[in-house]
């Protein structure tokens, strides 16, 4: 049916007596060359980056821009890293990053679980009211949030940087709407052979529900390490500070030389691409499946 | 009174506290750092203190201040500014790419994944970049681009005026990030380029939905390109539309990483990058004063409200649900 549309279609001359399939295929190399140039364009800033970090300082400034260096100047790349504690930034933003998202996993999981399977008293409004704190701007919790940090003695600790974020309102209604579509009669079957609920959830809802919790574990950990704001509030010493924060004050000790900041945000940039690299699928379709917020 | 079957069965009450039980994390941790300051800064706002002396009740002080403020009316109508600009700007150009993008195109993934980068890098690892490529020498990228674009321009007139117009154009070097005028466009360009990717993937699951046979059945009417997109894409993507708007108008709101990035912790020159919460920001931990912070936030609290409330309206009248 499609095929004889295409041939009827083919056969007639459009205005410019230019016919249907060659005007298909100027649209079809317009297509290419419009894409082509703009991926070109936003990747343009990463090779740039990386072509810099590679330069010798004589070399940054050279007329017309050099694309590929004259001498790969690896020593840029250690010279940037021992000139601030980066590996303790390193070390700082996995270590937290990495719990953020293992402890988020488990109190979402555990919400879920009683949203999607459970009946109790108060679950709607309860649940209307979750919904509605994604409303409420970060912005509005940073100052008292940071009261209460004071007050717990938790500036400069983990815990500031860990416990305000091991709960995300998103990451239990990601996973609600997964765990609603396990049929009841699982639980059912399960419990008559005396199967206990969180053993339930264990061992049958989270092994079926791995693509949800992959993507509620990526978004929490990109989240967690590109967040800056309140680590920049709630640490002082430099052993304390992540690596986007970090970065920040590398940059003005470093001042002008380009090539150990773009160095240095190459490495920043690397964990992220690496982890996007192996699983791009996911995070691609997690986005366009839950349309995640940045 | 008619209370339900169920509040008389022992068997719910069981399942409530284990219920409970299983939303405890999340009751303690929403209940301390959400639920408790949200109140606690509402409450805030009404008061003056400065973390170390007592704290004062001033009542509606604060908000007649703010708005008394020169300082903070510029960081409302910078981000305004902003907002205005790279929010329509993104969403055009995104939508653009992903109707090209959902043609029957080799490499799409390839070309989902080069737009999608810039979105999930660090803030201010990008924004660091992006700072060298503003760079005020002719050889900072973006400067010497320009200078490629016009000596091409001046070789076109060239040529076409048979040597008549030599230097047609010239172009010196911008100081991109000391001149204040450029200081929010350049936040736009860089939100174009960080928010793209996801604009693009969000638009691309929404044009996946729409059904091909009515643009098959269009085609047999003889439809054109454009009426395809104006009678058949536009109307049937107005809920994604209207989602990616939403969502892009609060983040785009709170712009705060890049300027400090870029600009190394100042609000540009001049305060031309002085937005509303690098303003909270300044008041609350420069100046500590805590409760004309607040009243801050609690005003930009109520923007974005208003600007989710204003949407929901117009998404029931317009946006087209199938």
């Amino acid at each position: 049916m499609k095929e004889a549309t295409n041939v009827q279609l083919s056969n007639k001359k459009t205005t410019i007596g230019v016919s249907y399939r060659t005007k298909e295929k100027i649209v079809r190399f317009l297509t290419y060359l419009l894409l082509t140039v703009g991926a070109i364009f936003v990747l343009l800033p990463f090779f740039w980056m990386i072509s810099t970090s590679l330069k010798t300082p004589s070399e940054i400034t050279s007329m017309p821009p050099k694309w590929i260096p004259d001498k790969i100047m690896w020593e840029n790349y250690k010279i940037a890293w021992n000139f601030a504690p980066f590996a303790k930034y390193f070390f700082n933003s996995f270590f937290v990053a990495i719990s953020c998202t293992v402890l988020e996993l488990i109190t979402s999981a555990l919400g879920a679980y009683a949203f999607a399977k459970m009946n109790f008293f108060g679950k709607n409004t309860i649940f209307l009211i979750f919904l509605g704190t994604m409303m409420i701007p970060g912005e509005v919790l940073l100052i008292p949030n940071y009261m209460t940090i004071i007050k717990l003695d938790w500036i400069d600790t983990y815990k500031a940087l860990i416990i305000p974020w091991i709960v995300s309102v998103f990451g239990i209604f990601l996973m609600r709407q997964f765990f609603m579509t396990i049929p009841d009669e699982l639980h059912d079957a399960a419990k008559i052979d005396g199967c206990s609920r969180f053993r339930f959830l264990w061992q049958i809802v989270l092994p079926l529900s791995k693509p949800v919790l992959v993507t509620a574990a990526l978004f929490k950990f990109v989240g967690s390490w590109n967040a800056f704001l309140w680590v920049l509030i709630v640490t002082n010493s430099p052993g304390m500070r992540t690596v986007p924060v970090g970065l920040t004050f590398f940059s003005s000790d470093v001042g002008a030389d380009y090539h150990l900041m773009m160095a240095a945000s190459t490495f920043a940039l690397l964990p992220i691409l690496i982890l996007f690299f192996f699983l791009q699928k996911q995070f691609i379709q997690g986005i366009s499946r839950s349309g995640m917020k940045g | 009174m008619n209370i339900p079957v169920k509040y008389k069965q022992k068997s719910f009450w069981v399942e409530t506290f284990w219920a409970y039980v299983y939303l405890l994390p999340v009751f303690i941790i929403l209940g301390v750092f959400v639920f408790y300051p949200v109140f606690k800064s509402f409450f805030m706002s009404f008061t003056e203190w400065d973390m170390i002396g007592t704290q004062k009740f001033v009542g509606l002080e604060n908000y007649q201040d703010l708005f008394k403020d020169r300082l903070f009316r510029k960081s409302l109508i910078n981000t305004s500014y902003f907002v205005f600009f790279s929010v329509p700007l993104t969403m055009l150009i995104s939508l653009f790419i992903a109707i090209l993008l959902n043609t029957k195109i080799k490499a799409r993934s390839w070309f989902r994944i080069a737009f999608f980068i810039p979105w999930i890098t660090s803030p201010v690892a990008a924004t660091m970049v992006w700072k060298w490529i503003f760079n005020y020498n002719s050889y900072g990228l973006l400067n010497y681009f320009l200078l490629k674009a016009t000596e091409l321009v001046n070789w076109f007139a060239y040529v076409f005026t048979f040597g008549n117009a030599e230097h047609w154009l010239t172009f010196a070097p911008l100081n991109w990030l000391n001149n204040p005028s450029f200081t929010i466009p350049n936040l736009i360009i860089l939100s174009v380029w960080k928010m793209m990717g996801y604009n693009i993937v969000i638009f691309l699951a929404g044009l996946q939905n729409v059904p091909n046979e009515l643009y098959e059945a269009a085609q047999v009417d003889g439809a054109s390109r454009w009426d395809k997109f104006r009678h058949i894409t536009l109307p049937l993507i107005s809920p994604t539309t209207f989602f990616i708007s939403i969502i892009s108008i609060i983040g785009a709101f709170k712009i705060f990483t890049q300027v400090f990035v870029l600009y190394e912790g100042t609000p540009g020159m001049l305060n031309s990058g002085l937005t509303v919460v690098f303003y909270i920001y300044t008041k609350a931990f420069n100046d500590w004063r805590m409760g004309y912070a607040s009243a801050g936030s609690y005003i930009l609290f109520f923007i974005i409200f208003i600007f989710t409330l204003i949407q929901m309206r117009l998404s029931k009248k317009r946006v087209h649900y199938s």
